[in-house]
């Protein structure tokens, strides 16, 4: 096969014989979308329903902190406060970051990644985009016949008692539940099964293995939240006394089950962005990522490790000081994987011909802003500290810093990394790093304000609050804006890069795994051939390298 | 650049030209050992999803239990442990026959498949019929979960026996009918011809989630009606 | 399927290679282990061993689970994914039970060191719809609140 030195065009070279995925001329219109199998399909119906509720969810919380930017009451009551930060996080985390890099990143490369057809239970897959989607209506439902003001954790016994469509939406996250586990299972199957001939474990992409380590969690923790939403969906309605103390149950055992599933959740949502980071950083570069082992099982390490710390959400619940001593302990050992990681990254960048390309930008926003994410979760797994700091900003700006400043600047890096292959069109360079540094520095001025704001005691969850935070408060809100505007740069940037001519290589960053060997987009089996593997996935030191486009 | 796409071994023709394999491979899969393989991963995971489901009321049941003993004790003799036995035995029963049916497709014996199938359907719905009298008694008893318990002799927080006893029984109950839907597909498809040794892929995959459901009972019989 | 191409799988089809012509005997002798295994349950439930009983009826119950899984569900001869995959749903699944046995074993109850009353958390079914008496106000209508303080919102 021809190297693609020069842009392939859709009408020209080599691919001319194969018309792409978008534009198979055997699967065209609205319904071959709806009831196709093909995993590159779902996947990109996945992105634009997960960045629908990403926008969603950004609304609520630029209204939040609106709302924040002065210490009174200015346009909503303290009820409508309630539910609307409830809506931002249950959004956001049920409807845009757990599905967000899997199912919709991973559904359209990993198979690509392993030289596949398809995953190994298209039909299943193309099910969870419909769970999912009636997931989402659900919650859409829930949220306008009533909303839900208990916060996305719906700790009892405020969420068996307080009005409002909280029944609703427990089974809405029950619903969406299932999306996600349909996603693992076709995952776990598709790694063991069809890697392509010649390809072991250790040589998928660290992507993969990232993923592999998500689905786990996925198929293992999630049904516990099933459990769970069920019976506070069942104690609510028929008060069966397990989770309402007035009825003979425990309260904190409600929290012990939703944490069971929700503290892996939050793995679920932060490794598949630490594998995307993994793949652009050797990329960008071009050396062979250190460590390569080393992060493999950090990843798997970190999944196992996650079904153990729960606890930590709970030091000022009222579980028992053993248990709380128990899981502080067990707490640090994630950080264990998640320095290693870093140090790995750190390393492969350390004398490499580094690119500073959009996603590599993103990618070095990561590592700044996980580092910090990271760091401050130390902080807050240390018993004493957390007594001081619970429900305070600090624990706001640290899952942000983590979840935001981690995996969605690495949805990002994906995003525009993989966009090339996905709609086989190269998008503006400048103003996607225009945008990329007004979302870093958005973001560290809407964030930084909140840790010291949480630190000086400031409560999270109130719509008014004293005087003396109004400065943080301010800055926090006037980052926003930043961030928001950043982001609607790097949008407008890749949505017009959509009105162009096919104009991607096949191999635009000249990277070294399988799914740039395909042509971009690629065809609707993937690839011409069933392929071999011939080199390893980051085998940069081969004389063979140069960097293409 | 050497390339991935090189054709892999076996595999001489292009990705549109399946014509002369078996029609139950699909495409995405080289072979039928592949196939077969991977969707028995993928039922096993499956029913590690179950299991993980159902402990989540085993753990909830359990710790109730023990912070309630007398009430779960006094509850746990208002079922009836003869009708529990029975059902016990029914369900084992229909997990052989399930295995038998298995056994049978793979074996290519076409008749015991059909027969075996049916006689599972039979042990389904007796497993069925008895517990819709064990709940009718039940509801007529006012012995019911939650605020709707209005046994005239109730000890106190008995109900939370019966909310986890209608749970797992509900939920267990619920797969028996969803294993009752997939068995009597595999039964149509069986009468068709559609298995034999060279596929029986959904047969060992309904049997498979037919003996978890057997699995769980295994565990909710002495649990619920022997231990309460 | 005989012409397979050499594959890196196992199980399954790979099983073919073994003569099933006779398994069904096996899988009787298993149901009638299963059925003897349920009559000793059974038996065993009309002797009071305690604390034990509990014990004794999983033990027994997992002797089942365990002959359901290997011959009935085909593990014995199976890939050994399939085994680690159902070993570690059970794996998982105690550290669910066992972390929070941690907790509520090791939970200290706060009681008015004149409490006379029943122990907190009991309520009779009539006492559903009324309002929560606080703890050691009213003792005889038994609606303490349970040990653990509601969590903070």
């Amino acid at each position: 096969m021809a190297t693609t030195s020069t842009p392939v065009t859709h009408h020209g070279g080599h691919h001319a014989a194969h018309a792409s995925f978008l534009e198979d001329p055997q699967h065209r219109g609205l319904m071959s979308w709806l009831t196709t199998v093909d995993h590159k399909r779902i996947g990109l119906m996945y992105l634009w329903s997960v960045l629908t509720a990403f926008l969603l969810g950004g609304l609520f919380a630029l209204a939040l902190r609106l709302e924040l930017l002065t210490p009174k009451e200015d346009f909503m009551t303290a009820e409508t406060y309630n539910k609307v930060f409830t809506l931002h996080g249950a959004v956001m985390v049920f409807l845009f970051i757990i599905p967000a890099i899997p199912a919709a990143l991973g559904n359209f490369v990993l198979p690509l990644m392993l030289g596949a057809k398809d995953v190994a239970f298209p039909r299943l897959n193309l099910a969870s985009y419909y769970v999912y989607m009636t997931g989402a209506i659900m919650a859409l439902t829930a949220i306008l016949t009533g909303g839900i003001d208990t916060g996305w954790t719906f700790y009892t016994p405020y969420s068996t008692t307080t009005g409002g469509a909280v029944t609703l939406m427990t089974f809405s996250v029950f619903v969406l539940g299932f999306s996600s586990i349909f996603t693992g299972i076709n995952f776990v199957a598709t790694v063991h099964k069809l890697r392509a001939p010649g390809m072991g474990w250790f040589d998928l992409p660290l992507f993969v293995w990232g993923t592999y380590a998500t689905a786990i969690i996925q198929v293992l923790a999630t049904p516990v939240l099933a459990i769970t939403l069920l019976l506070l969906a069942f104690e609510r309605m028929f008060q069966i006394g397990i989770f309402d103390a007035k009825l003979g149950g425990d309260p904190v055992l409600f929290q012990h089950f939703f944490w069971f599933y929700s503290h892996p959740a939050v793995y679920i949502m932060i490794l598949p962005g630490m594998a995307i980071i993994s793949e652009i950083i050797p990329t960008f570069s071009k050396k062979h990522i250190f460590g390569y082992r080393a992060i493999a099982f950090s990843s798997v390490a970190i999944a196992l490790i996650s079904f153990i710390v729960w606890g930590h959400h709970m030091f000022t619940s009222g579980q028992s000081q053993l248990a709380a001593v128990i899981f502080s302990f067990l707490t640090f050992l994630v950080a264990i994987p998640s320095g290693i990681k870093v140090f790995n990254w750190v390393a492969t960048m350390y004398r490499g011909s580094i690119a500073l390309d959009t996603p590599m930008l993103y990618a070095i926003s990561f590592l700044l802003l996980f580092t910090i994410g990271g760091l401050t979760g130390i902080f807050l797994g240390a018993l004493s500290v957390d007594i001081h700091l619970h429900d305070t900003y600090f624990i706001v700006a640290h899952f942000h810093y983590v979840m935001m400043g981690g995996t969605v600047i690495a949805f990002l890096a994906g995003v525009h990394y993989w966009w090339p292959k996905m709609f086989g069109r190269m998008y503006n360079e400048t103003w996607a790093r225009i945008g990329c540094i007004l979302v870093f520095f958005g973001f560290n001025i809407t964030f930084l304000n909140q840790f010291a704001m949480g630190a000086k005691g400031m409560p999270r969850r109130y719509y008014s609050y004293l005087d003396q935070f109004q400065g943080n408060h301010i800055g926090s809100t006037v980052g926003s804006w930043v961030l928001a505007l950043g982001l609607f740069i790097a949008a407008g940037v890749l949505l017009a890069s959509l009105r162009k001519k096919y104009d991607a290589p096949d191999n635009p960053w000249g990277s070294k795994t399988m799914e740039w060997e395909t042509q971009s987009p690629p065809i609707t089996h993937n690839f011409p051939n069933n392929p071999v593997m011939q080199h390893g996935p980051y085998d940069y030191n081969a004389p063979s390298v140069r960097r293409e486009a | 650049m050497s390339s991935h796409t090189l054709p892999a071994p076996g595999d001489t023709h292009g990705h549109d030209d399946h014509g002369h394999h078996d029609p139950n491979l699909q495409h995405h899969f080289v072979e039928m050992a592949q196939q077969f393989d991977t969707a028995k991963l993928g039922m096993w995971l499956f029913l590690a999803t179950e299991i993980l489901m159902f402990g989540g009321l085993f753990v909830g049941f359990g710790l109730q239990q023990a912070k309630f003993p007398e009430a779960f004790k006094a509850a746990h003799h208002h079922l009836d442990r003869t009708m529990g036995a029975l059902n016990t035995v029914v369900l084992l029963i229909s997990s052989f026959t399930m295995v038998l049916a298995v056994w049978a497709a793979q074996t290519g014996r076409r008749k015991v498949l059909i027969t075996n199938l049916a006689l599972t359907l039979v042990c389904a719905g007796t497993f069925l019929v008895v517990k819709y009298f064990e709940y009718s008694h039940k509801i007529h008893d006012g012995l019911l979960p939650g605020k709707f318990f209005h046994y005239a002799q109730g000890q106190p927080n008995e109900y939370i026996f019966f909310s986890f006893y209608f749970m797992m029984t509900g939920l267990h109950g619920s797969h028996v009918i969803l294993g009752m839907g997939a068995i009597t597909w595999l039964l149509i498809r069986a009468i068709k011809g559609d298995f034999g040794p060279g596929y029986y892929t959904p047969v060992d995959l309904v049997g498979l989630f037919w003996h978890l459901v057997d699995l769980i009972w295994i565990y909710l019989f002495p649990l619920l009606y022997l231990i309460g | 399927m005989s012409h397979h191409a050499p594959s890196t799988t196992s199980g399954g089809h790979a099983a073919g290679h073994h003569d099933h012509s006779n398994d069904w005997k096996l899988y009787l002798g298993i149901l009638l282990a299963l059925l003897v295994l349920t009559v000793v349950t059974v038996a065993a439930a009309s002797f009071d061993f305690g604390s034990a009983n509990v014990i004794i009826a999983v033990l027994i119950a997992t002797c089942k689970a365990t002959l359901v899984a290997l011959f009935f569900m085909h593990l014995r001869h199976d890939s050994p994914v399939n085994a680690i995959i159902f070993l570690s749903s059970l794996l998982f699944l105690s550290f669910l039970l066992i972390l929070c046995i941690i907790d509520i074993g090791s939970r200290i109850e706060p009681k008015p060191a004149n409490w006379k009353g029943p122990s907190p958390g009991l309520i009779s079914p009539a006492d559903l719809d009324k309002p929560v008496v606080p703890a050691g106000t009213a003792p005889a209508a038994g609606a303490a609140p349970a040990a653990a303080p509601a969590p903070k919102h």
